[in-house]
């Protein structure tokens, strides 16, 4: 099996260095139509891969297959090695499309959202009004999320997906509607949730993991450990980004 | 515990969604104030009270069948269209509790149009039931759940179809017919007076059970249909 090649950032703490994301010959077929060839990757925990293709490489139906979204047809997944199912509430995915409800508020979506990941008596397990903040989005902005720019849209989903404090965060297209500033903010924002503590999960200290997809390499790059590249439902190349890249995204985009 | 409070997250949800938008409400009312009205001036009740009678009571629920039907198909629209299903199952909250959620806001939105319904219906067919009347209030939920847990269920399931406009009544008519026969034989019994109370509340409890079934079978089996490929 393939080992992840990951070159670790000094801004993330120190953790088990184990896979959190293990594939082994996964393959997704839509009839005779093959998404995914035989892919048998892994991903460090608290590491952050960028993955680059043209458009039908097979880079969505890699994260809707660790996300758990959809069954591989051949093959295994496993996520802190269990079946992705039993991992949702350590892992949120966020798709180009913004898996929100047109009709609702940002903050009233992301209430909603926020509740579905509740356990026990206090709905504690995000800020919503504190994720708005984080990606430059005003929580009392009193508009159904259907009359926002798509950047907004975007930008709310992200609040969505890092209000559920995941351990793993898949991002498909992240950057796409953004302008070149918030684009910018996105990153930084990114390489600040890799610094946010988790809690310790059967006494090995946890990190943020990060797998995302993006045309846009010199966005992804300085936050990245290790860039994959897949053509035609293949990772045809693995490789580490340089560590004085990947040290600081922040410093990187100046 | 817990999973109550994500069915009522679930539920609040769907009712905000709704009084925002008034789509099912209003599709569902124009519906079955039409199929009423139309069949107020055919059948021309004054004239035929008895006739009216015995007839009224199958109208009333082909008109709230027909109407049930036309919102129930768009009830997983709003799901389907920013993709916010994906971002439901990603979630750790049970898939039941989404799917109950769904199930009672659609429930309270066809009551609310039976309540709307019903003095125009009692206008339209002159009607003055001849049995214990207050059996309507245990006939008319128990027929209405029948519909929508099995309607909320069945357009879930034609999610991914291409014909799913369709694929909901070709599914849902046949599996509620039993449920159809009673609320229709009962509301009708009410009516007429023609059943006793005793025959009434034998096609009551085929309701009732009927909705147990297949409330627990829907739940059951609803996390496997919401996770279909």
């Amino acid at each position: 099996m393939q080992t992840a090649e990951t070159t670790r950032s000094s801004s993330t703490p120190p953790t088990d260095v184990a896979d959190c994301i293990v594939l082994d010959s996964v393959s997704k077929l839509y009839g005779s139509f093959a998404a995914l060839r035989n892919v048998t990757t892994s991903f460090c925990t608290g590491s952050c891969t960028v993955i680059f293709g043209e458009n039908g490489a097979g880079k969505s139906t890699l994260l809707r297959v660790i996300a758990g979204l959809i069954t591989p047809t051949r093959g295994t997944v496993t996520v802190f090695s269990g079946h992705p199912h039993q991992q949702r509430r350590r892992v949120a995915y966020m798709s180009h499309s913004p898996m929100l409800y047109d009709e609702l508020t940002a903050m009233e979506n992301l209430n909603y959202f926020s509740s579905l990941h509740r356990d026990g008596g206090c709905a504690c397990v995000g800020n919503p009004e504190m994720a708005l903040r984080a990606v430059g989005l005003d929580p009392k902005l009193n508009r159904p999320v259907g009359q926002y720019s798509q950047g907004m849209r975007q930008r709310t989903s992200l609040a969505r997906v890092l209000q559920s404090d995941p351990e793993v965060l898949l991002l498909d297209e992240p950057f796409s509607n953004l302008d070149a500033a918030s684009a910018k903010h996105m990153v930084e924002l990114l390489a600040d949730f890799r610094t946010w503590p988790v809690a310790p999960v059967n006494g090995v200290m946890g990190a943020r993991t990060i797998v995302f997809t993006t045309h846009q390499s010199a966005l992804a790059e300085p936050l990245a450990d290790r860039t994959l590249t897949m053509r035609n439902g293949q990772i045809v190349e693995s490789q580490p980004v340089e560590t004085q890249i990947s040290t600081s995204a922040t410093e990187a985009l100046g | 515990m817990n999973y109550l409070r994500h069915v009522l997250d679930h539920l609040r949800k769907d009712l905000r969604l709704e009084w925002r938008s008034r789509d099912s409400l209003n599709g569902m009312l124009f519906f079955s104030l039409l199929v009423v009205v139309v069949f107020g001036l055919a059948f021309d009740p004054t004239s035929y009270p008895t006739v009216a009678r015995q007839i009224s009571g199958g109208i009333l629920w082909v008109a709230l069948l027909f109407a049930s039907i036309t919102a129930l198909n768009q009830s997983w629209a709003r799901e389907q269209r920013n993709n916010v299903l994906e971002a439901q199952r990603m979630a750790p909250s049970p898939a039941s509790a989404l799917f109950l959620g769904k199930a009672i806001a659609n429930l309270l939105f066809v009551l609310v149009v039976e309540a709307v319904l019903a003095p125009i219906f009692i206008v339209f067919f002159n009607l003055h039931a001849l049995g214990s009347i207050w059996l309507l209030a245990l006939i008319m939920p128990l027929g209405t759940w029948a519909l929508v847990v099995n309607g909320t269920f069945f357009a879930a399931l034609g999610l991914r179809a291409r014909n799913r406009e369709l694929l909901l009544p070709l599914l849902l008519l046949p599996i509620s017919l039993p449920a159809l026969l009673a609320m229709v034989q009962a509301t009708t019994g009410v009516l007429t007076g023609d059943l006793d109370p005793i025959q009434i509340n034998t096609w009551i409890k085929q309701l009732l059970g009927y909705d147990i079934i297949f409330t627990t079978v829907c739940i059951l089996l609803f996390e496997t249909v919401l996770n279909a490929e």
